[in-house]
């Protein structure tokens, strides 16, 4: 039982981050009808200008805090939206009249071009990102532990999910999101300012996917530039098992695999943790392609 | 001045003619319909004319051209459309469509409170379901979201897209009673694109039949109701 509540705590930390980087995969999804497979190289993009930001802005000696921890996120945020919106304006905007087909090529050829520009830029050896957040374990008894990062993770992740809940429900931007997702055309004629919405769009998706890169090295402190291709897969797999294009179902779908990788880490071996992803991800596309919460439309890419 | 002028606008889809050169001009405080038959390029007409697609030609709205002017511009300077198909996000609520309605509007003072208690006086069935989500309301009630929408954003001309497609005969009687009452109470120009010709030329001042991309006929609303052609081929009378 100890042990199930262990697995279930660590669990829920891994979803939290997994969801910070599927609500991004579904909010562009909402958008452009796109699988932005760069996504996860956005996600990247955060650990990378978090590790640079803690060390060379901060004073040499900074001693890690929360505070600490706060500013390395929100340069993350900052450097994973340049991204996402340079990427958006470059590769996706000149492509959106075009079939989709281009645009998931183009995706797919961004995504390769920053794993390998990363590893020129970044080197190819992992680094080690700095310790930002004092580490400090927590007995719950029973030998049940929570840690520090994962009071972060949970904390931060609820507070960014709360604000974007806000933006979308709230706000005429998450409306005309809303909107668009529904009908660009239509969108468009009553006077949505489409480019600024999708604009917006990334910057949000883009942002929290950088929010999710930091807690990601804090947690497992060793990056390199391909560690956004599997934390980017499964995060799209959440998406889809979710339902892509629903924001609910993106944090629901995250959080259930999350889970379920701890499980099966914990009770049958870690060696499949990383397949049960794609296990998921077929049985999903077989028995529910809509998802969890997904519409019934099938869509054709 | 006219609020409208159209002269030789032109639409091709790859290599489709859709419009082969149409002019015409909607007045101020006027009604002027566009009849025709489906795929006559209605709907292509109002979507040149919001920059929704590329044409050839001019279109002056207040005088001004609004050539290669994005739909969001042309939506803030009071061009606003109310799209075919009801044009509805129905994964919205119905207070959260309306809310759209200013969404192109920021520059213009529009008095969103006011006007939205102007459309619930118009279309009070609205308000009772101000939370459901627009996609559960009847056909009816979404032409007259889609409607009540464009006319929270204060239009300077308003361009209908069928709005009686689809509807039962009392419900197109409803929304075209409505159409006169804004055009009369609150002067808003019009240009209502039908194929149920009847309906549209008996409310309009003015009207132009288009028939496969070109303008084949124009007169007064009530002069083309008893044109013997219009008679024959739009209100299948013999």
């Amino acid at each position: 039982m100890n042990d199930f509540i262990q697995h279930t705590i660590n669990g829920l930390a891994l979803g939290s981050i997994y969801a910070l980087v599927a609500l991004g995969y579904t909010m562009v999804f909402g958008v452009l009808q796109l699988i932005n497979f760069a996504h996860g190289e956005i996600f990247m993009m955060g650990a990378f200008s978090g590790l640079y930001f803690a060390r060379y802005a901060l004073p040499a000696g900074t001693q890690p805090s929360i505070g600490v921890t706060l500013m390395v996120v929100v340069a993350a945020m900052i450097g994973s939206a340049v991204l996402g919106v340079i990427i958006e304006k470059f590769a996706y905007r000149p492509l959106r009249k075009a079939p989709r087909i281009n645009i998931l090529i183009t995706a797919i050829g961004v995504s390769l071009l920053l794993q390998y520009g990363g590893q020129l830029i970044f080197g190819a050896s992992p680094q080690f990102f700095p310790t930002i957040l004092p580490r400090q374990n927590i007995d719950l008894g029973g030998d049940i532990f929570l840690d520090t990062n994962q009071i972060t993770i949970f904390l931060l992740s609820f507070v960014l999910m709360v604000i974007l809940q806000y933006l979308v429900f709230k706000t005429q931007f998450g409306r005309s999101m809303r909107a668009i997702s529904h009908s660009l055309e239509t969108a468009n004629v009553i006077g949505i300012n489409v480019n600024k919405v999708i604009f917006i769009t990334f910057i949000i998706g883009s942002a929290l996917a950088g929010a999710a890169g930091v807690l990601y090295g804090v947690a497992y402190p060793k990056i390199d530039p391909l560690l956004g291709l599997l934390p980017g897969l499964k995060a799209f797999i959440a998406a889809v098992l979710g339902g892509i294009g629903n924001i609910t179902g993106a944090v629901i779908g995250a959080v259930l695999l999350g889970l379920s990788e701890t499980y099966v880490a914990g009770y049958i071996s870690s060696t499949y943790r990383d397949a049960l992803a794609f296990v998921i991800l077929i049985l999903v596309l077989l028995l529910r392609p809509g998802g969890i919460l997904g519409s019934k439309k099938i869509e054709k890419v | 001045m006219d609020t409208l002028t159209v002269s030789d606008l032109a639409v091709n889809y790859g290599n489709v003619q859709a419009l082969k050169g149409v002019s015409f001009k909607v007045p101020k405080g006027q009604i002027v319909s566009l009849i025709g038959a489906n795929g006559a390029g209605k709907t292509t007409t109002l979507k040149a004319i919001s920059g929704a697609c590329a044409s050839k030609g001019t279109v002056m709205f207040h005088g001004q051209p609004t050539t290669g002017m994005e739909s969001y511009k042309l939506v803030g300077q009071g061009l606003i459309h109310a799209p075919e198909g009801r044009g509805i996000f129905p994964n919205l609520t119905v207070m959260e469509n309306l809310q759209l309605g200013i969404v192109g509007r920021h520059s213009a003072k529009v008095n969103f409170q006011k006007n939205l208690e102007d459309s619930f006086k118009l279309f009070p069935r609205l308000q009772e379901r101000i939370t459901q989500m627009a996609g559960t309301l009847s056909g009816g009630e979404q032409q007259m979201l889609a409607i009540a929408r464009a006319l929270i954003g204060e239009p300077e001309l308003l361009l209908l897209d069928e709005p009686s497609l689809g509807l039962a005969p009392q419900v197109v009687k409803l929304i075209f009673d409505i159409i006169v009452r804004i055009n009369k109470e609150k002067q808003v120009t019009v240009l209502l694109v039908e194929q149920n010709a009847k309906q549209a030329l008996k409310i309009s001042h003015y009207a132009y039949v288009l028939e496969t991309g070109k303008i084949s006929l124009e007169g007064k609303g009530s002069d083309l109701l008893n044109n013997e052609d219009v008679k024959k081929i739009y209100l299948g009378e013999h």
